[in-house]
Order: C-alpha cells, then sequence, then structure tokens
C-alpha cells in the first residue's frame, strides 16, 4: 500500500505538511527539547536520585492518592448524574445538563479560588464543616474536592451517551424473565456501563495528576504536606534549579504518556463493545 | 472528548414496565444529583459573585478599573486574540487532512494531535522555558539579538497555543469523517475547485462544530493558568494575565478584588456555557430537519 489512498478530493499534500509542521513547532519540539536537555545534562544516577529523592516522592504519593479519590468520587456521583440525565425527565434536567461542563468553562484558578472561600472558616460550607471536625479547606480533603470539581465532566460525559443508546429491550428482557430492578441493573446494565467508565475514570484520573491551578490556592501548600508534584516543579523553577524541575517533568511525562496509552486502549475496547 | 449532537431527549416518554425504576428510587436519585450539583457547581458559582460584590458595585468597580487589572483584562484578551484564530486555522486545516484522506499513521497523527491535553501545564511550561529560557537551547542567541520571549508575552502565547491546540480539531475531526466526502465530490464533477468545496459545501455543513471547538478553545485560552504562570514572570501591568491576577491578588490578602476578577472569568464560563447548548440545540434541530427530508427517499428506495 503506498503512504495515501488515492482521492478525487485536492488539498492532502498542502494540509498534511502544514498539519506536521505546526504540530512539530508547537508540540513535538518543545516535547523534545526537554527530553533531550535532561538525557544530556544528567546522568542516569543523577536523574534517579532527583526523581526519587523525599520531598518528591512525598509530592507523588499526595499527587496519585488525591487524584484517585478524586477519580473514585467522580466515578461513583459521574454515573449518578449521566443516569439521572440520560434516564429521567424532570425540571430543570436541561440547566443541569448545562451545568455538568461547567467545570470545562471555568478556570482553574476561578475554581480553586471559589472553592477555598467555600470550604474556609467563614465559608458556606466550611462554617458547617468545622464545628463536626471536617476541615477542608488548606488540607488533603480540599485537594480531593478540587480535582473531583476539575474531573466531574469526564466521567458524565462518556458514560452519557452510552447510556442513551442502550438498548431498553434488553432490560425488559431482563425484567419478563423475573429479575428485580436491582439485579438487571448490576447483571445487565453495569456490564455494558463498565469500558466506558473505566474510561471516565481514567480521563478524570489523568486530568487530576496534572492540575495546578485549582489546587494551589486550597491546598496548605507545605513541604511534605500539602505540595503537589507540578508545585515542586514550580518552587523548582523559582529558586533555578532547572534540573531538579525537568526532573520531575520527565517523571510527569512518563506517567501522563502510559496513561494516555491505556485510555487509547480502553476507548478502543469500549467501542468495540458498543457495536 | 464530547460532540455537539450529545444532547437529545431523555428517556422516551413511554413506559417501558419492568424496565423502569419505582418512583421512589428515581426521586432519590434526582434528589441526590441535584444535592450534589448544587453544592460542587452551583454554590461555587454563586459564591464567585457574592464574594465579588461583598463590600458593594461601587468597590467592585474600582477594583475592576485598578490599571494593573485592566492591563491584565487587555492581555488576557491579546493573547486570545492571537491564539484562538491560529487554533481554529490548524485544526480546520488537520481536519481536512484526516478526515477525508486516508493514509498510513493517521492514528499516531490523532494520538499526536492529542497530546497537549495529557501534558501538565505545569510541565507544559517548562517545555518553553528549556527551549527559549535564559539557560536555554535557544536563550543566548535570543539574548544577543535582544529579544525575549520567556518572562513575555510571546512565552504566554506560545504556551497558551500548546495548551488550546487540540480544542478545534478535536471537534471537527470525527464531524467531518462521520459526513464523508460524497458532496465534496459532487461539487469537484460540477466543476468547484478546491477552495470552492471546501468554502461552500464543507464548511457550512461542520459551522457548529466549528463554533462549538473555538468557543471551548477562548474559554481555555482565556482561563490557561499553570502553564502561563510559568513562563510569564508574573509582572503586574505587563505579564500577568486575568487569571494570574486573581493570584496575586488573592495572595495580597486583597480577595474582594481577586474574587472581582474572577467574576469576570466566570461570566466567560457562563458565556460560554450559554453558547454552547444554543449551539446543540441548533444542531439537534438541523438534525431533525435532515432526516426528515430523508425519510421519504428511504421509503421510496427499500434497500
Amino acid at each position: 500500500m503506498a503512504f495515501k489512498r488515492s482521492s478525487p478530493l485536492p488539498g492532502f499534500g498542502l494540509t498534511f505538511g502544514y498539519t506536521v509542521t505546526y504540530l512539530a513547532l508547537l508540540v513535538l519540539i518543545p516535547m523534545g527539547a526537554l527530553s533531550l536537555r535532561v538525557a544530556t545534562h544528567m546522568t542516569w544516577a543523577e536523574f534517579w536520585k532527583l526523581a526519587t529523592a523525599d520531598i518528591a516522592v512525598a509530592t507523588y504519593r499526595l499527587t496519585f492518592g488525591a487524584s484517585l479519590a478524586a477519580a473514585l468520587l467522580n466515578a461513583v456521583f459521574g454515573t449518578l448524574l449521566a443516569w439521572v440525565l440520560a434516564r429521567y425527565e424532570f425540571t430543570g434536567r436541561r440547566v443541569l445538563d448545562a451545568l455538568v461542563d461547567f467545570p470545562f468553562a471555568l478556570p482553574t484558578a476561578v475554581a480553586g479560588l471559589t472553592l477555598a472561600d467555600l470550604f474556609s472558616g467563614n465559608g458556606w460550607l466550611g462554617r458547617f464543616l468545622m464545628p463536626l471536625g471536617i476541615k477542608v479547606a488548606y488540607t488533603w480533603l480540599g485537594i480531593v474536592v478540587a480535582l473531583t470539581f476539575v474531573g466531574l465532566p469526564f466521567v458524565v460525559r462518556t458514560l452519557q451517551p452510552v447510556l442513551e443508546n442502550l438498548d431498553r429491550e434488553t432490560e425488559e428482557a431482563a425484567a419478563t424473565l423475573g429479575a428485580g430492578r436491582l439485579r438487571t441493573f448490576f447483571s445487565v446494565i453495569v456490564p455494558t456501563l463498565t469500558p466506558a467508565l473505566l474510561t471516565g475514570f481514567a480521563l478524570s484520573f489523568a486530568r487530576a495528576i496534572g492540575e495546578y491551578g485549582s489546587v494551589i490556592f486550597i491546598s496548605s501548600n507545605k513541604v511534605f504536606e500539602g505540595q503537589i508534584t507540578p508545585l515542586l516543579i514550580v518552587h523548582r523553577l523559582e529558586e533555578y534549579d532547572y534540573t531538579g524541575a525537568m526532573a520531575l517533568a520527565v517523571v510527569m511525562l512518563v506517567f501522563s504518556f502510559t496513561l494516555l496509552i491505556g485510555i487509547n486502549a480502553l476507548e478502543r475496547w469500549a467501542s468495540r463493545f458498543q457495536e | 472528548m464530547s460532540s455537539v449532537a450529545r444532547s437529545r431527549p431523555a428517556a422516551s416518554a413511554k413506559s417501558q414496565r419492568g424496565a423502569e425504576e419505582s418512583p421512589l428510587v428515581k426521586w432519590t436519585l434526582i434528589t441526590i444529583a441535584l444535592l450534589f450539583a448544587g453544592t460542587f457547581l452551583v454554590l461555587p458559582l454563586a459564591n464567585v459573585f457574592y464574594q465579588a460584590l461583598s463590600k458593594g458595585f461601587g468597590s467592585y468597580f474600582r477594583a475592576l478599573v485598578e490599571p494593573d487589572t485592566l492591563a491584565s483584562i487587555r492581555l488576557t484578551l491579546l493573547v486570545a486574540a492571537i491564539s484562538v484564530p491560529l487554533n481554529c486555522f490548524f485544526g480546520v486545516v488537520a481536519a481536512w487532512a484526516v478526515a477525508k484522506f486516508d493514509f498510513k499513521g493517521k492514528a499516531l497523527l490523532l494520538t499526536l494531535i492529542d497530546l497537549p491535553f495529557s501534558v501538565s501545564p505545569v510541565v507544559a511550561g517548562l517545555m518553553f522555558v528549556v527551549l527559549f529560557g535564559l539557560q536555554g537551547y535557544l536563550g543566548e542567541w535570543l539574548d544577543a539579538h535582544d529579544m525575549k520571549i520567556i518572562f513575555n508575552v510571546p512565552g504566554i502565547v506560545l504556551a497558551t497555543l500548546f495548551i488550546t491546540f487540540p480544542f478545534v480539531a478535536r471537534e471537527l475531526i470525527p464531524l467531518m469523517q462521520a459526513q464523508g466526502s460524497d458532496q465534496e465530490q459532487a461539487a469537484l464533477t460540477l466543476g468547484a475547485n478546491g477552495l470552492q468545496t471546501f468554502w461552500y459545501v464543507t464548511l457550512p455543513s461542520v459551522k457548529w462544530g466549528l463554533l462549538y471547538g473555538v468557543i471551548l478553545c477562548n474559554a481555555r485560552a482565556m482561563g490557561e493558568f499553570g502553564a502561563v504562570a510559568v513562563v510569564s514572570g508574573r509582572v503586574s501591568g505587563l505579564s500577568e494575565t486575568m487569571p494570574l491576577r486573581v493570584e496575586k491578588l488573592y495572595n495580597e490578602y486583597n480577595a474582594a478584588a481577586a474574587f472581582g476578577v474572577a467574576s469576570l472569568l466566570a461570566l466567560l464560563a457562563l458565556l460560554t456555557l450559554g453558547v454552547k447548548t444554543w449551539l446543540e440545540h441548533r444542531q439537534s434541530l438541523e438534525m431533525e430537519r435532515s432526516q426528515e427530508v430523508e425519510e421519504p427517499s428511504t421509503v421510496s428506495h427499500p434497500l
């Protein structure tokens, strides 16, 4: 097979060339520059030492732990929202449907600012939670809240179309055969949803790992306690420790790419599943 | 990620016996969903405006016309005015190449176009520092020629371009793939040239999707924080965008002013959601109409 299958439409060379050039200039060259810099400016041993320093490991633990918790919360509440939006008719459904995208549209700095304020001692939510001994703002819990906020649309928007296209006849058949609604849900609906749910979960997790803007407002940002990996990179840069910053960045890149490959595989599986 | 043609009426009106939950379960689920959305989506939004106006309208407007804040608004508009059209043009060109032709490595190209979505904004900013910063590959040369990219506006534009890179392409590619190229081939047969075909045949059929990609791209361009924070140097009045201004004011314990700037960004988010909902409505109307037109033909040609 030739590189390109012949087509009567014009403009392939021009548009393909432009696409690849623009992609290279804006994405591939900067990414390559970072990798090259790390490869040429430090030995493997130096890289390993920087990447596994105690302070770095503490940030990984916080970043991954909080992202995992947020992605799990989103899997639960995102499924609930998607279900309600896809299956029920009620006043305010359209508003709710539009609101789900709000975290996509709201700048993360604004999200962090307002969430930190809501959960602070004087905030609308904090004033009720604080007396109960639940501290959210400037704690681990606050980071989870911010990451849940930014990741919510991913789960809802992945599940919603699948739920809308679900064949109701299978459910009716299950009911006719005597299955209760709960049984039908777990043995008929959940298996069909699993690939999409996993994809949504992974997307929201991946988004949470890289998130910076919303977290720094609501976290204590203290070393070993409230410092996420992107924040440590920023601190390294502010100290003009470029090597330290780049080593951490490479760790994050490796992790994001692994997740990206995983998500692509999940999406392929999910689309096969749908057919 | 999300597509325009998503929203369609929920559950069909006729009741499916046995395949529906009891009203108690149904309304419990709806209540939980509304409570969750109320707490996590509506309260944060309402709080932005409440806090912004907590010291009255006069103080709100004074905070907004403060020179450094005005400069940040101008810079944010400038950055969006440069980066959105560039990425929009790229999105259209890439969609034409990917959706209308078959070539080797298409899956790889699609993955690469998506790449910026999965890179942490802070890491994205760092890449441009490595390339253009004083310690970076081109740093000395740029310095010798008295050009400054990092800690300056061009750096902010580059970081924003990177972050918003996939938005338009991501919306257009699936849309143009779904539409195939029969119409374009017909236009070419009738004697139209490539550009005419694109302008009069392809573009009108994807206009809502294109607009949708553009507003999402714009929202992200104006709201980007992490990548811009790394490359900007955050000099008030010079290299401070609106999200950076929010953080600066907040760190200066000027919460009301921080919320004031934040309220403008929240309005932008609301506007984005409004336009998006309207576009989805338009799209579903057009789809219904096209289905109505197609129906008789499927009856007369039962294949």
